[in-house]
């Protein structure tokens, strides 16, 4: 069995007479993004600290790699916190250095390195975080989003194997969340990190972790997969999860994927009905390009629009929708067989290629949100299978997607042009 | 109960005060052991700059008018029995051995001290002193040595400052502007003053710069432990605190120094 990385065993905090963490029983694997939720004040950010060093637990023993922390030498508990770095939740950039300075620090403070050896590392984080224009700028003159770019990319200066992240997305825009948790999950891919999220953002969290570490009252209730969770029952899901998908479905008409399962378990796989049913997988391709070039911010802009688009279309209709990747949304229209669902595709098609203007907003959308003028390509698929009654869904999506076919594109276009 | 309450409040007082004083011990001799790693001089030239050359202006005003008006309030006590050539050795021998460090200390204090505790207070309430430790880099080699180190070099060139423009400020009252004989008043600040006035004057200027940086720093570092407030408030309170602390010790250490110098 492969051994965690970090893990926690039977660890207890107290502030005063305050119990914050009880027993916590951990373990965190190398190479994922696990995130931790909970409800406001529950010790998550506490349970963050401790990994890290900043708070020392009262009882109890914290691992790295098998070692208890509190018997390493000073010698290796330095290496070790070498490899760790921490994006806090106020981003505690210093206020008195600009963008460089502040991405620069760790490496001025901490190595030996020649300045032409920082400034190229700097200067590679910045151009990854989008931040050429703002070198020179103080964090007081950067919008919040900006400001969490430049706290990752001093987070990531010093190529850390652990990312800690206390909320990331706090206060910022449903975009703008969405754009920075995808930054998160591209570097992490792309730098190979293993990643720890604290983080209020549910679901959105799901489609980019590994594992969900659920903390309630003082300890740890659940510990697995995203998909595992779905099926977790505990006080907890009805405290935390229902309020905030309830009000996730009435801001953006679309099911969270838990209400997703339930509703598909409840209406069609029971085979109370007895009725075939179909399933479309539409796809936003090419979202990493839009995401390289136009921004992250852009690209969440995009699927987010595309999931308005097909909320609206589908939700009149009787079908529900849901986000089910970074960049793919599923459509259930019970009660249809498969010519019958074909003839509503192409209904949905035939609007959306009309002057192509579907994917044109949809660009446009992602336009709105970019500084850039660079041309982007966007491509959509859809693809069309019917479900029978006991099937499980993800086989019906299988199939769906290997039905898909382009149903519209967008080659390159700049801003100012009409298509 | 009513009879035991006040000793326990003095008591709790008091253990606090020893507490605040072994802690604040040993903050300064952690700081102190760390100016000399590598890296800390371009820190401390910068903190000489906001400790030291910022202050020049304000010290020459309050240093002129201290002299003059030490002049004037001297010229007519002197007169009064003819001895108003002495002038020059009672303005000379006052701003050398008690006025100038003392004056300095506190404008010093107003003036930079305040803004350190309020600087490093704002860092630790906004995570960036944790945002260090997470960073490897040790806030106390990084925020507090230069600090002290800048104080311990400033405090007696401001001094020395306040002592020379204090002494032309006596020349202004006393010969300009009262009639005293310029020769006498310059020779008499000459033959007055000798190495040890000069080298007592340093080493209580010293004393206050270790005092005062150590005082202003350790506030605002600690300035989330505070229990009387939080955030902002905790920072302006610690700023408070570090003045009128400075201010006191100043005070206290001077009358003890001077005490053993003597």
């Amino acid at each position: 069995m492969e051994t965690p990385l970090i893990q926690f065993q039977n660890v207890t905090k107290r502030f005063g007479d305050r119990t914050v963490l009880e027993h916590i029983n951990l373990e965190i694997f190398e190479g994922q993004i696990t995130t931790i939720i909970g409800l406001s004040g529950s010790g998550k950010s506490v349970l963050l600290k401790h990994i890290i060093g900043l708070i020392k637990p009262d009882e109890g023993t914290i691992l790295l790699r098998g070692q208890p922390l509190n018997t390493m030498k000073k010698k290796e508990m330095v290496a070790s916190r070498a490899k760790i770095s921490y994006m806090f939740q106020s981003n505690a950039l210093f206020d008195s250095m600009n963008v460089y300075e502040n991405i620069a620090l760790p490496l001025r403070e901490t190595t030996n390195l020649d300045g032409k050896e920082i400034d190229r590392r700097v200067m590679a984080r910045v151009e990854q975080a989008d931040l050429g224009d703002a070198i020179h700028k103080y964090p007081s003159e950067l919008s919040g989003g900006m400001q969490k770019r430049v706290a990752l990319a001093r987070a990531l200066v010093t190529d850390p194997q652990i990312v800690l992240f206390d909320e990331p997305t706090t206060g910022q825009d449903p975009v703008r969340k969405n754009a920075i948790l995808g930054m998160i999950a591209q570097y992490q891919k792309k730098f190979g990190f293993t990643a720890i999220l604290v983080s209020h953002e549910i679901p959105d969290v799901y489609f980019i972790s590994n594992r969900i570490l659920a903390l309630y009252d003082r300890t740890i209730v659940f510990q697995g997969t995203p998909e595992e969770f779905e099926d977790f029952d505990h006080p907890f899901k009805t405290e935390v999860i229902h309020s905030l998908e309830g009000l996730q479905k009435e801001l953006t008409g679309l099911h969270s994927s838990r209400q997703f399962k339930l509703r598909y378990r409840g209406q069609l796989s029971g085979g109370a009905i007895g009725e075939t049913y179909a399933v479309m997988v539409f796809t936003l391709e090419e979202l990493d390009t839009v995401a390289t070039r136009l921004g992250h911010e852009a690209a969440q802009e995009a699927i987010r629009s595309l999931g308005v688009y097909l909320g609206k279309h589908f939700g009149a209709i009787g079908g529900f929708s849901t986000r089910h990747g970074i960049n793919e949304y599923v459509t259930v229209l019970p009660a249809s067989d498969l010519a019958e669902a074909e003839g509503i595709l192409r209904g949905f098609i035939k609007e959306f290629q009309l002057q192509e203007q579907g994917i044109l907003d949809i660009w446009a959308a992602a336009q709105r949100r970019s500084d850039s003028d660079e041309c982007v390509a966007l491509t959509m698929l859809a693809g069309l299978a019917q479900g029978q009654p006991g099937q499980e869904i993800e086989s019906v999506i299988e199939l769906a997607k290997h039905q898909q076919k382009v149903i519209s594109r967008v080659r390159c276009i700049t801003r100012g042009e009409d298509r | 109960m009513l009879l035991t309450q006040p000793f326990a409040l003095l008591g709790r007082t008091a253990i606090s005060w020893v507490n605040h004083l072994g802690a604040s011990t040993v903050f300064f001799y952690l700081a102190f052991m760390r100016i000399f790693r590598p890296k800390q001089l371009p820190k401390i030239v910068e903190q000489i700059y906001y400790i030291g050359a910022r202050s020049t202006l304000i010290i020459m005003l309050v240093s002129l008018f201290t002299g003059m008006v030490l002049g004037l309030q001297s010229y007519h006590a002197l007169v009064k029995f003819g001895a108003q050539g002495s002038l020059g050795t009672l303005v000379a021998l006052s701003l050398v051995r008690e006025l100038g460090p003392v004056l300095a200390a506190i404008m010093i204090t107003a003036r930079a001290g305040s803004a350190i505790t309020a600087e490093i207070g704002i860092q630790r309430i906004s995570e960036q002193i944790d945002a260090l430790d997470t960073m490897r880099i040790d806030p106390i080699r990084y925020l507090i040595s230069p600090r002290i180190a800048a104080a311990i070099i400033s405090f007696p060139l401001l001094t020395t400052l306040f002592d020379l423009i204090g002494i032309i400020g006596g020349y202004i009252s006393g010969v300009l502007l009262l009639g005293v004989n310029a020769g006498t008043y310059l020779y008499r600040v000459q033959a007055s003053l000798d190495l040890k006035d000069v080298t007592d004057g340093f080493i209580k200027t010293v004393v206050f710069a270790v005092i005062v940086s150590t005082v202003c720093c350790y506030q605002g570092y600690f300035a989330h432990m505070r229990s009387d407030s939080h955030g902002a408030q905790s920072v302006g309170l610690a700023t408070t605190s570090a003045v009128v602390l400075s201010c006191v010790l100043i005070l206290v250490t001077d009358y003890v120094v001077t005490s053993l110098l003597i």
